[in-house]
């Protein structure tokens, strides 16, 4: 058995790898699992801060891969919840220093000790593209609902059937539902009918994100915020439970439903 | 977009980008630009008039998709070689 190996991923940069990598990791170890977030953005590292956990970082994963510290010395353990653990990237290194075969070795050897492995990758479809996918056992692919975004993601989509793994699952990141009722954005239901691959989650736009970020602490372990709601029905869903979409701009609770009364009464 | 825009009946942003991310992907994914369909149809034309008469001007070469397959779709109609002459 072991863990289950999930690459988080997308085409364009800046659209909430990190940050999925970051809440997905720590709703999955406040649900009691033993869980690794791997950070392979070599150079251009990232989650050791959404994690509020760069002032501990002694090795990284270079080092690891250099052979000049063991796999579990590079391993930063987050004090907040029971399980959860950090392999952070070198920041003066290139993407050349991690190869795919080496990212598929650790996984390996973490494999037993864990139940999820998470690797957040770096933005675009070179090198570090394939050494954070080669060891994936399911794929994560974030975009935002945007041209751009969703273009990009399409491609991603192409490259890993390419490659013979697995249809990535998609995550759509920054929906302002305010927007798309006004029609100002796409909603989930055309990114999902452009790109054709299973939803895994939907992550509204808010402003706690920001300041969860600025603060060190991931907006997950924020009980009321929406994006964070949002993390835990991810991080559920991976668990195996079914967990509903907050699929349409209408949203969910009474309001939702009032809404869509009135809508579907009175036309558009 | 403002309620004087959608009584003009203009598209809203959100079908504006739909459609245009849909137009994008069809070229993307078969990884044929507008101009070399431009280009094929002109070979099918040249290459089908040596055998059988066909009507050069309502030839259409386009590419569909059917979720993530794509197909080029030839539609050529035939010259009645009868009623011409
Ligand atoms: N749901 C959200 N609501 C508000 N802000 C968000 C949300 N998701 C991400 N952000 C913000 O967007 C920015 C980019 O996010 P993040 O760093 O996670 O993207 P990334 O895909 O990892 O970027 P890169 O490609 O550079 O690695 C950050 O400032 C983050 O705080
Ligand atoms: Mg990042």
């Amino acid at each position: 058995m072991g863990a289950q190996v999930i690459t988080v991923t997308s085409g364009k940069g800046g659209v909430g790898k990190t940050t999925v990598t970051a809440n997905v990791g720590m709703a999955l170890a406040m649900a009691g699992k033993k869980v690794v977030c791997i950070d392979a953005d070599i150079g251009l590292r990232n989650l050791d801060v959404v994690l509020g956990l760069e002032n501990r970082i002694v090795y990284d994963i270079v080092h690891v891969v250099e052979g000049r510290c063991r796999t579990r010395q590079a391993l930063i353990r987050d004090k907040r919840v029971p399980d959860l653990y950090l392999m952070p990237a070198a920041q003066s290194r290139d993407k050349s220093a991690v190869k795919p075969e080496d990212m598929v070795r650790i996984c390996e050897e973490l494999r037993p000790e864990f139940d999820y492995i998470l690797i957040d990758s770096a933005a675009g479809i070179e090198e570090g593209f394939r050494t954070a996918l080669a060891p994936a056992d399911l794929i994560l692919l974030v975009t935002n609902p945007e041209v751009a975004a969703v273009r990009d993601a399409d491609r991603v989509v192409g490259l890993v059937e390419a490659m013979g793994k697995p249809t990535p699952k998609l995550i759509v990141n920054r929906l302002k539902p305010d927007m798309v009722r006004r029609g100002d954005m796409l909603d989930t239901s055309d990114v999902l009918e452009i790109l054709a691959i299973e939803l895994l989650g939907v992550i509204p736009e808010d402003e706690q994100v920001i300041v969860a970020t600025n603060r060190g602490t991931p907006v997950v372990l924020e009980e009321r915020s929406p994006a964070g709601q949002a993390f835990r029905a991810i991080a559920r869903r991976l668990m195996g439970e079914t967990v509903p979409l907050f699929l349409s701009e209408d949203g969910q609770g009474v309001l939702g439903w009032l809404r869509r009364l009135v809508r579907s009464g009175g036309g558009r | 977009m403002s309620w004087l825009d959608r009584l003009r009946g203009q598209p809203s942003p959100r079908e504006t980008a739909k459609q245009r991310l849909q137009v994008i992907l069809v070229h993307d994914r078969s990884d044929l630009s507008p101009g070399l369909l431009e280009v094929i149809k002109d070979e099918i034309i040249a290459v089908l008039s040596r055998h059988v008469p066909i009507i050069a001007e309502e030839v259409r070469v386009t590419v569909t998709q059917d979720a993530r397959e794509c197909r080029l779709v030839a539609d050529i109609p035939l010259g009645n070689r009868h009623s011409r002459s």
